[in-house]
């Protein structure tokens, strides 16, 4: 079986684990990170959107033993000391409901602002077009971005 | 749901990749980004009993000159593709058509070689490769050798690849100023396209001296348009010729009938985004 | 939409009581408060059914037939028992007796056709995705290996996919029943034949409500704790239901109701698909059972896409009468509606919640409704968002729209003709039912006024002369609704075995700080929040003080949950309810703290003080904590401030609002893009407009959905051709458009707090909305109806040939075009390598 050294929200594990077994099941049931959520297994949904050395990538289309040696950031480690101006923002503008595409919404968003910092409505959606809601109609996850892109902004 | 057990390989370079796949034959598969495959290991569509990841291989990634062409390793995840700035100055038409592949999660771990040599007639690059006249560079145990985009595609999920090669680099002649356009069509964001068009144009004075045009979607493998093509070389850069050229974009093409359109919608729409990509490609004004 | 409340009519009724209003003196009541379940939500400490993890537990897959209908000729799951890790393999038959038949709750007919449904099937399989085994391994990837092991055979009795079809009873789907037919289910008002006797106009269409699978973000998933030496059960179920769900294991299982404990841990939407009791949910229960150790299934999507409810399916055959004037003089409707397989837990009910508002928000003289119910062989049928009333609103909305058409008549002033004026409520309706208020002019007032009606127009016709490529349509929808849940008597008239009440109980704690006890299971809603504006300004206590505690039966005792736009209605007017018998209880002893008679104590902002002296009071913090002491109780007073309100509507409430839309069709591809989309809604009295304005633009989502985007297909053979994400398309971000809303409030009079329901508003009015529109742009090729959902390939079509587009057959299935998840499977972007 693989071997994997492997960074989650700042903490080192070094786990055997068997070749098929999705990055997105090893957070949930061996490190016991369930912030993560599954939603589709066609790679459509994007709940499962994390942060792999800092890009957006979905945990459930990427094998655990693919990530060896990488640093990998869930929603349960975006927060430092303080929510991320996207989570507080989130919860401002009423960008989520049921709350279950949230952890992929955010971390996409994450990703979305650091390429570009200062989006467009069109480019945010486009940025979030890999990710699924079924609640919002997706017109306050755009606020969303928008105001923690400029809270962001401000404070850089 | 759930892969099927394999045997997983981290290969550590091209060679050790290339030994795995001489000793398993068709029972093992190449890993690349693994963007198409999870899903079928998911489904349990694919069942391979070894899987040989090639993220290791620093060799097949990033993007070179060499004279007048480009060369992409097979292993470039589409989003570094889409942002070298000399994809962007010498293969503009492959920047766009990846800024459109899936999502941006997908890209940041799909590679430009796995989407070729995945071979899915509705994926956007295979069409953009045969347009651009790609070669794809082949490695096995007993050595490399050269296949011609248009030879790549053979049928249906289907290339040239044999089962112990792997695709490593993907040559792209330079097409330095041209102006292109990908056309996209798909009833929702995340949908495939119904019907594709790549489009590079050479323009000299007022008329258009050279027209590459790939179509995605419309048979088992990419197509290119070859009658449009000829038909405006020399052709005045308006619209009037360029909408007259546009009406044989579905010539020798076999589109199917399923359940995201039939085959004379097809036809219709690779006429039409046709004449739409060459027009905007070629800068004419609507 | 503003943030803060307009608040006219919601304080009119707030004043009234003359008592509310939080220690500060503010109203909560109309704030846009944000969530306070968002903290945990954006964070990831949610508790989603699947995270909870318990000692020793196993996990259950179960393998689906992959058969539209066939007999099961043999089974033997022996072998998956020897696979690593397997604790236990059970076929259909090893847990028939067991499991009972899954209920529902509808008989809408004396004579209804009412098939058992077993959990896991044993001699037949009716549907592709019907349960045939189950498997309890020790982690989920060697119960998803052990499916692979069972053997099993089915020989083919044939599958029947088309409703008509089926009503030719060739193919049997319950072969002992000897019919297809479910039921038939009538309904008359009026004198029918008067009314389109000699009726100057006369206008029919053939409306399709295509299959849709309701894809709430959160999977299923159910987790069962045995107590095996107590025979005590706790079900942990991600369920919209969990006190209903309580009561049907215990009538399904035999397993005693007091032994169960149900609990709807956070639940990630569900929009109908999770208002059911599920063959997994009994499944999980008798194998945790059986075995001794707790359980966890969870469905993957695909598996969901098979083996979870879907919505809609039915066939339509309106036909209106008018006067030349455009009077409407009547309508008949003649509907058949696909059962699939079963009947789930209110499958019947669903078409039959909008028998009686398919005359919508117009006058007429007579009515006539006939609903057929028919199996077939596909995936049962039930709720889903707006679940009938989304049906009559755009057979309504959508043959209004024609009988403008033939009158040559704008449909806004069509509509003014016919709707019933603000001055004429309460109306009883040809539907039967009494609406009590509304203003259908004030919405159309506004909406009118945000959209530029005019102007549109004005383009609409220039692009026509011009023969634009790019065509403008214009659609329309003054909707109305029926929601609340009724009062438990209408249920019971219309055969529903259960009732329309909700409770809520206020705990006061010993600090002064408020438990808000719900019998409502919010799902996304938001009610935690809500209630908690409810209650503070009830009270008097800070909003930070509250907490509201649903979805566990055991600190939740009894409700009726959360479905049908009732929560606020019924539920939210219960936690009012509820919260004035604590002040009322806090008086008294208030009275006696001051030494004041109970008359002259007066309660303002969370204080009690006599009459005539400022200087004499009390805070309910202070009651509550002298009355949890309880040493100088007045006589004959119990020392609780605790109290519970048990509410029942005396009527539905009506929501109604006006949906505009414009929409770009190009018409060489037949794309149709929408250019603005603006809903004034009326819901009555809001709690918190943000969360009202939330479930608007899903609720918008869903319908836009509906109308361009959404179909499950079956094949001939019964296979759910749209069987993944990648082929049965959700919209995402860049396939909606920004929406304009805003609100006129017009107070129901149906409950005391003025409110209506919110949830389901956006789905009914927006569908037919974006559907006019775009028969509006075609409307000089010769179109006059679309099928949904209106793809490029059906507008394309229609505009050649001036038809409805025609259907998506799935034929051709095994073809190139990542279409098909049998070939491509999985998201864009290749890496076979």
């Amino acid at each position: 079986m693989p071997r994997i050294r492997v960074h989650v929200d700042g903490t080192a594990y070094e786990d055997e684990v068997e070749g098929r077994l999705l990055l997105v099941h090893y957070l949930r049931d061996r490190l016991g990170l369930v912030g993560t959520p599954i939603g589709c297994d066609t790679s459509n949904c994007g709940a499962c959107t994390v942060l792999l050395d800092g890009h957006s990538v979905k945990s459930c289309s990427v094998l655990a033993a693919q990530v060896d040696g990488s640093q990998v950031t869930t929603i349960q480690g975006l927060a430092e000391g303080e929510w991320h101006p996207l989570q507080k923002a989130f919860r401002e503008s009423h960008a989520l409901q049921c709350g279950y595409c949230t952890p992929g919404m955010i971390l996409a968003s994450v990703d979305l602002l650091q390429h570009t910092p200062d989006p467009s409505d069109e480019e945010i959606r486009h940025g979030l077009e890999g990710n699924l809601c079924r609640c919002t109609g997706y017109q306050n996850i755009v606020r969303a971005v928008r105001t923690a892109a400029d809270e962001m902004g401000a404070s850089a | 749901m759930i892969p099927s057990e394999f045997d997983y390989v981290r290969a550590g370079s091209l060679d050790e990749a290339l030994s795995v796949l001489a000793e398993h034959g068709e029972e093992a598969k190449v890993l690349a980004g693994g963007q198409s495959l999870l899903p079928l290991l998911r489904l349990r569509l694919a069942t391979p009993s070894v899987l040989v990841d090639l993220s290791r291989a620093e060799e097949l990634r990033g993007v070179r000159e060499d004279g007048d062409a480009l060369v992409i390793g097979a292993m470039t995840p589409h989003h570094d593709v889409m942002h070298d700035p000399l994809v962007g100055q010498h293969a503009a038409l492959l920047a766009e058509a990846t800024s459109t592949v899936a999502d941006p999660a997908v890209r940041h771990l799909g590679t430009f070689g796995g989407a070729l040599a995945h071979a899915d007639p509705a994926g956007d690059l295979p069409a953009v490769a045969l347009a651009l006249d790609a070669e794809m560079i082949v490695a096995s145990g007993s050595g490399r050798r050269t296949v011609a985009a248009r030879d790549f595609f053979r049928d249906y999920l289907e290339t040239a690849l044999g089962p112990a090669e792997v695709l490593v680099e993907v040559r792209i002649p330079k097409l330095t100023g041209w102006g292109v356009r990908y056309e996209k069509f798909h009833r929702v964001a995340q949908a495939w396209a119904i019907v594709g068009v790549a489009a590079a144009v050479r323009r000299e004075d007022g008329s258009i001296a050279e027209a590459r045009i790939g179509l995605t979607n419309m048979g088992p493998t990419p197509v290119r348009a070859g009658s449009v093509e000829s038909a405006l070389s020399g052709a005045p850069a308006s619209q009037d010729a360029i909408g007259s050229a546009a009406q044989s974009a579905a010539e020798g093409t076999s589109p199917s009938s399923d359940l995201s359109a039939k085959s004379d919608y097809r036809e219709h729409l690779a006429r039409v985004l046709t004449r739409r990509a060459v027009v905007a490609a070629a800068g004419v004004s609507s | 939409m503003t943030e803060d409340i307009d608040v006219g009519a919601v304080a009119t009724l707030v004043e009234d009581s003359g008592e509310m209003g939080t220690p500060d003196g503010t109203r909560e009541v109309g704030r846009s408060r944000r969530r306070k379940e968002d903290a945990k939500l954006v964070t990831g400490q949610t508790m989603w059914t699947d995270n909870i993890q318990l000692p020793a537990m196993l996990h259950l897959a179960v393998l689906r037939s992959p058969m539209a209908h066939a007999k099961i000729t043999r089974i033997d799951v022996s072998p998956a028992m020897s696979m690593p890790g397997v604790v236990a393999v059970f076929s259909g038959a090893d847990l028939k007796d067991e499991l009972g038949s899954l209920p529902c709750a509808w008989p809408v007919t004396t004579d209804m056709v009412q098939p058992d449904h077993p959990p896991i099937a044993y001699d037949e399989v009716r549907y592709v995705g019907d349960a045939v085994a189950v498997v309890a391994a020790r982690d989920r990837y060697q119960a998803a290996d052990a499916l692979e092991a069972i053997e099993i055979d089915y020989e083919p009795l044939g599958a029947v996919v088309d409703m008509e079809e089926a009503l030719k009873d060739e193919t049997l789907v319950h072969s002992d029943k000897g019919t297809n037919k479910a039921f038939v289910w009538p309904l008359e008002t009026g004198d029918v034949d008067a009314a389109f006797q000699d009726a100057p106009v006369l206008v029919k269409r053939r409306f399709i409500q295509q299959r849709l699978i309701p894809t709430a973000m959160e999977p299923r998933a159910v987790v069962v704790h045995p107590v095996a030496a107590a025979d005590e059960y706790t079900v942990y179920s991600a369920t919209q239901i969990p006190h209903v769900l309580r009561v049907m294991l215990a009538l399904s299982t035999g397993l005693p109701e007091q032994k169960i404990r149900v609990v709807a841990p956070d639940v990630g939407g569900g929009f109908g698909s999770k208002l059911d009791v599920y063959a997994e949910e009994s499944i999980a229960l008798i194998v945790a059972k059986r075995l001794g150790r707790p359980v966890k299934w969870t469905e993957s999507r695909s598996e969901g896409y098979q083996a979870t409810i879907h919505g809609r399916d039915q066939i339509q055959d309106v036909e209106i009468a008018a006067d030349r004037d455009g009077r409407i003089r009547g309508l008949k409707v003649d509907l058949k509606a696909d059962m699939g397989a079963y009947l789930q837990l209110i499958t019947p009910g669903i078409p039959l919640l909008g028998a009686s508002m398919y005359v919508g928000i117009y006058k007429m003289d007579a009515y006539r409704f006939s609903c057929t119910g028919v199996f077939t062989t596909k995936t049962p049928t039930d709720a889903y968002r707006g679940a009938g009333r989304p049906e009559a609103t755009y057979a309504i909305e959508r043959i209004v729209d024609e009988l403008a058409a033939e009158l040559d008549m704008d449909p806004l002033e069509l509509r003014r003709r016919n709707w019933i004026q603000h001055e004429e409520f309460p109306y009883t309706t040809a539907g039967g039912l009494t609406y009590d208020t509304g203003n259908y002019e004030a919405a159309t007032e506004r909406a009118m006024e945000l959209f530029g009606y005019d102007p549109l127009r004005a383009e609409q016709a220039k692009r026509r002369e011009s023969d634009d490529p790019v065509q403008l349509g214009i659609g329309i929808s003054t909707f109305t609704e029926a929601c609340g849940g009724a009062p438990s008597r209408i249920l019971g008239q219309l055969s529903y075995a259960g009732g329309g009440w909700e409770s809520a109980s206020i705990r006061m704690l010993p600090t002064g700080k408020v438990e808000v006890v719900t019998g409502t299971s919010p799902h996304g809603q938001g009610h935690v929040t809500a209630w908690s504006q409810i209650a503070a300004d009830a009270l008097g206590v800070p909003f930070e003080d509250v907490e509201v505690l649903h979805g566990d039966t055991k600190s939740s005792p009894t409700g009726w949950d959360t479905y049908g736009s009732r929560s606020v209605s019924v539920g939210g007017v219960a936690v009012h309810l509820a919260a004035q018998r604590t002040v009322e209880k806090a008086r008294r002893m208030a009275a006696h703290m001051l030494e004041a008679a109970e008359g002259d104590v007066e309660f303002s902002a969370g204080t009690f003080s006599v009459k005539g002296s400022p200087e004499a009071k009390k805070t309910i913090q202070e009651v509550a904590l002298a009355t949890f002491a309880a040493h100088d109780m007045p006589e004959g007073v119990e020392p609780s401030l605790n109290a519970e309100y048990v509410f029942d509507p005396e009527n539905f409430s009506y929501p109604h609002g006006t949906h505009l839309c414009a929409v770009e069709i190009d018409t060489e591809t037949g794309f149709v893009t929408i250019r603005s989309y603006v809903a004034v809604d009326d819901v009555g009295s809001v709690i918190n407009p943000l969360i009202v304005e939330g479930q608007v633009h899903g609720g918008l989502a869903q319908g836009i959905a509906q109308a361009l985007y959404e179909e499950a297909v079956y094949d001939a053979e019964g296979n759910l051709v749209t069987g993944t994400m990648v082929d049965y398309l959700v919209p995402a971000a860049p396939d909606l458009p920004e929406f304009t809303t805003d609100r006129t409030e017009t107070p129901s009079t149906s409950n005391p707090l003025g409110v209506k329901g919110v949830g389901e508003a956006g789905t009914i009015a927006s569908t037919p909305a974006v559907i006019n529109a775009v028969v509006d742009a075609l409307r000089p090729y010769g179109v006059n109806d679309m099928r949904m959902p209106a793809t490029p390939e059906r507008v394309w079509r229609a505009i050649r040939e001036g038809s409805t587009g025609g259907d998506r057959a799935a034929e051709g299935t095994i073809a190139w075009g990542g279409s098909q998840t049998a070939t491509t499977a999985g998201a864009e972007s290749g890496s076979a390598q």
